[in-house]
């Protein structure tokens, strides 16, 4: 195996993008020192390789890997690439190259540095978006449900299976706002789609009623003898409680309206 | 009264109740309807205590014409009564679900006139959620103890998981405390769900899709410390319900003193919520462990160690099956070590395929060893550097909380340990076993 060369790649952030910094690799024998995303920038004075996405190139990657190393690798690098991990696109790399070595089998390498590193990565993404499935909380203005998250990854594409089959017969939209993205769903349609300001349409009485009636009962569920504040930050951090109905005031989660109003539409499909 | 104050009243007329999970089954939605749920179970906020809110949790009635008395709505109690309407509640249930507040509805009452009228109630909720409003979400109902079995029926084929409430351990305290009811009351509907639920696995169900009874199955409560009954009783109770009554789940709550009564701890008596938590661990070693209630407790150990949690409890008790190296040991002896928990037994199994395990390799795939190092060896070699001081062997064994309280509950000749260099493995479950 080659050693790692002072040569870094940098792509175009797609995934596609990705799987051909890992053809070039191979083609060239060599394993870059880093693979950066644009914007990113290097601390190290490498020579830096402008790594162009080739649709052909990508999808014989894509397809080289169910077959050295099983579908459950492909899931894992597919997920591993949603991921916060810093400098998650090199470790996607070093795995890549040792899937193609080991086989399948690299996926029982847990404790290897690499295999290691992406799988907390991973557990993190999975661990992130099941609280979500909960923690998400939608208001229902015009018969449309809205939400925003700030998820540290990029979680939407595991939310969608869950929501949608939730509320087949609804509209709604989740506003991710780390990664300036939304899942939107009419029946029976879906998409993520990038997306940058959003503003989320005025609540009327109704939803003001339901979310009044949400905090009385999450205020009176909790057993006073039972206080117990460290236990709940544990299972719920606080970084989830800025979109959570049960902890805004009454005229917080009413949402100014500014100039520049994008109205929030359903016909982006 | 309009709906604030109903909920007000009736959320906080239920919140003593513990069962409150979502999991067990796994449904898509019905046709132009909204709803599914997840075996996982999901939880959709947490309470100041602490707890898991998943489900909206309330009685249809507090109005109990019953007089059990450890109940906050027994009859002879003074509060404010409320009674929700079928279709308030399904509508509350509608919109808190369409907005993720929730996962679904876990519904209880008070006895309401009779037990009969109570359950055509609460079938009225049921069947309003599933059929007006095709419905799919998570739904728990608590069987009212002494109704007529061909409403439990309907009830039944309505909800996801029933559950009838033990609430007290033994017939005498029973007896005492809940004078309108029986243990005939209890287990008799508890048998009736059982054996309906086991009808779902028959094939003429199976395969005619026909509707299924309670498909998330059956569940109990039990109130810890409103009574004598020892660790051992209750936990030998909770084997026999698993065994007998093939319950998905026993709940535990620690009793919390809402009435002045010469038959229950004095109102100023606080929860006992470390016991709780000890049964609790013990459950999950039932469950999920392998481990047999008689291995954990017996007649002359009846109540739980309150310094270090029963796992451990029973590994300090069994050195002699240890080390344990984990490079060869089955994944059932793994989950017999402390500090070694599921999710960490599947990964050793999965990772000493390619490869023997040292203990770095151990702290890669995420296991504790704080506990673990002294129980295992790894290839025959114990960790290296390892500290077998008594002080830290007993720091490492109990959690910082543990800790403290056994510093100042135990007795100072049982303090000095702390000082002494070495410590053996009979001097350790000699400390750490012996009666405090
Ligand atoms: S029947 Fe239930 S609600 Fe009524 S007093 Fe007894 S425990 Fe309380």
């Amino acid at each position: 195996m080659p050693d790692r060369s002072d040569v870094i790649y940098q792509y175009d952030g797609s995934f596609d993008g990705l799987l051909c910094c890992v053809f070039e690799s191979y083609d060239k024998k060599e394993i870059p020192a880093d693979v950066l995303a644009p914007g990113q920038h290097q601390a190290m004075l490498f020579a830096v390789k402008n790594i162009v996405t080739d649709e052909q190139r990508a999808g014989r990657v894509l397809a080289s890997i169910p077959t050295k190393m099983g579908g459950l690798a492909l899931d894992f690098v597919r997920h591993a690439f949603l991921t916060c991990l810093p400098q998650k696109e090199i470790y996607i790399l070093l795995f890549l190259r040792l899937g193609y070595q080991h086989g399948p089998c690299v996926m029982n390498m847990l404790a290897d540095d690499v295999v290691s590193t992406l799988f907390k990565a991973v557990t993190h993404l999975k661990r992130e978006s099941h609280l979500l499935k909960g923690f998400v909380r939608f208001s229902v203005v015009n018969n449309a449900l809205t939400a925003e998250i700030e998820p540290k990854n990029c979680v939407l594409p595991l939310l969608m299976d869950h929501f949608c089959d939730r509320y087949p017969e609804e509209s709604f939209l989740i506003h991710d706002k780390t990664h300036g993205m939304a899942l939107i769903y009419q029946p029976h349609r879906h998409a993520i789609i990038p997306i940058d300001a959003l503003q989320l349409p005025e609540p009327d009485e109704e939803e003001l009623a339901f979310r009044q009636l949400w905090r009385l009962f999450y205020d009176t569920i909790a057993i006073e003898g039972r206080y117990n504040p460290k236990c709940r930050m544990s299972h719920m951090p606080k970084r989830y409680w800025k979109y959570m109905t049960e902890f805004g005031q009454p005229q917080e989660l009413i949402p100014k309206l500014g100039d520049q109003v994008k109205r929030l539409s359903f016909n982006i499909l | 009264m309009d709906v604030f104050d109903k909920l007000g009243i009736l959320a906080d007329a239920a919140k003593y109740d513990v069962a409150c999970t979502s999991s067990g089954v796994d449904r898509n939605t019905t046709a132009g309807g909204m709803g599914n749920a997840v075996a996982a179970g999901i939880c959709h906020s947490f309470a100041a205590d602490g707890r898991c809110i998943s489900l909206l949790k309330v009685l249809m009635t507090n109005a109990c014409v019953y007089d059990c008395q450890y109940c906050v709505n027994r009859r002879s109690n003074d509060t404010p009564r409320a009674t929700f309407t079928p279709r308030e509640l399904a509508d509350l249930t509608i919109g808190f679900y369409r907005r993720n507040y929730i996962e679904g509805l876990f519904l209880s009452s008070g006895v309401l006139k009779n037990p009969d009228y109570t359950t055509e109630q609460l079938i009225e909720v049921l069947r309003l959620l599933r059929e007006e409003y095709r419905f799919s979400g998570y739904i728990h109902v608590k069987a009212i103890p002494g109704a007529d079995s061909g409403l439990l029926a309907r009830l039944g084929l309505l909800a996801d998981r029933m559950s009838v409430n033990i609430e007290l351990p033994s017939e005498n305290s029973l007896l005492l405390l809940a004078p309108d009811k029986s243990k005939q009351s209890i287990f008799a509907p508890m048998g009736y769900i059982k054996d309906r639920i086991h009808e779902n696995t028959t094939d003429i169900v199976k395969y005619q899709h026909a509707p299924k009874f309670a498909p998330a199955g059956q569940s109990t409560q039990m109130i810890i410390g409103a009574t004598p009954d020892t660790d051992f009783k209750i936990l030998n109770l909770t084997e026999s319900l698993y065994k007998r009554y093939s319950l998905k789940r026993v709940f535990f709550s620690a009793y919390m003193p809402v009435a002045k009564s010469s038959l229950l701890p004095a109102l100023d008596t606080k929860p006992p919520l470390l016991r709780e938590h000890r049964l609790y661990q013990a459950d999950w070693l039932l469950r999920f462990y392998g481990f047999r209630a008689s291995e954990l407790l017996d007649e002359e150990h009846q109540n739980f160690n309150p310094f270090v949690d029963p796992k451990c409890n029973w590994a300090i008790n069994h050195m002699e099956l240890f080390p344990m190296d984990v490079n060869r040991v089955s994944y059932d002896d793994l989950l017999r070590v402390p500090g070694i928990g599921v999710t960490s037994a599947k990964r050793i199994l999965t990772a000493r395929r390619t490869g023997s395990l040292g203990f770095d390799g151990l702290k890669k795939l995420g296991v504790v060893l704080k506990r673990a190092q002294y129980f295992i060896t790894c290839s025959g070699k114990a960790r290296p550097g390892l500290n077998t001081t008594r002080s830290i062997v007993l720091q490492s064994l109990m959690s910082p909380k543990e800790l403290g309280m056994y510093r100042i509950e135990a007795q100072p000749a049982q303090l000095s340990i702390f000082e002494q260099p070495l410590l053996t493995q009979e001097d350790l479950s000699l400390c750490l076993t012996g009666p405090m």
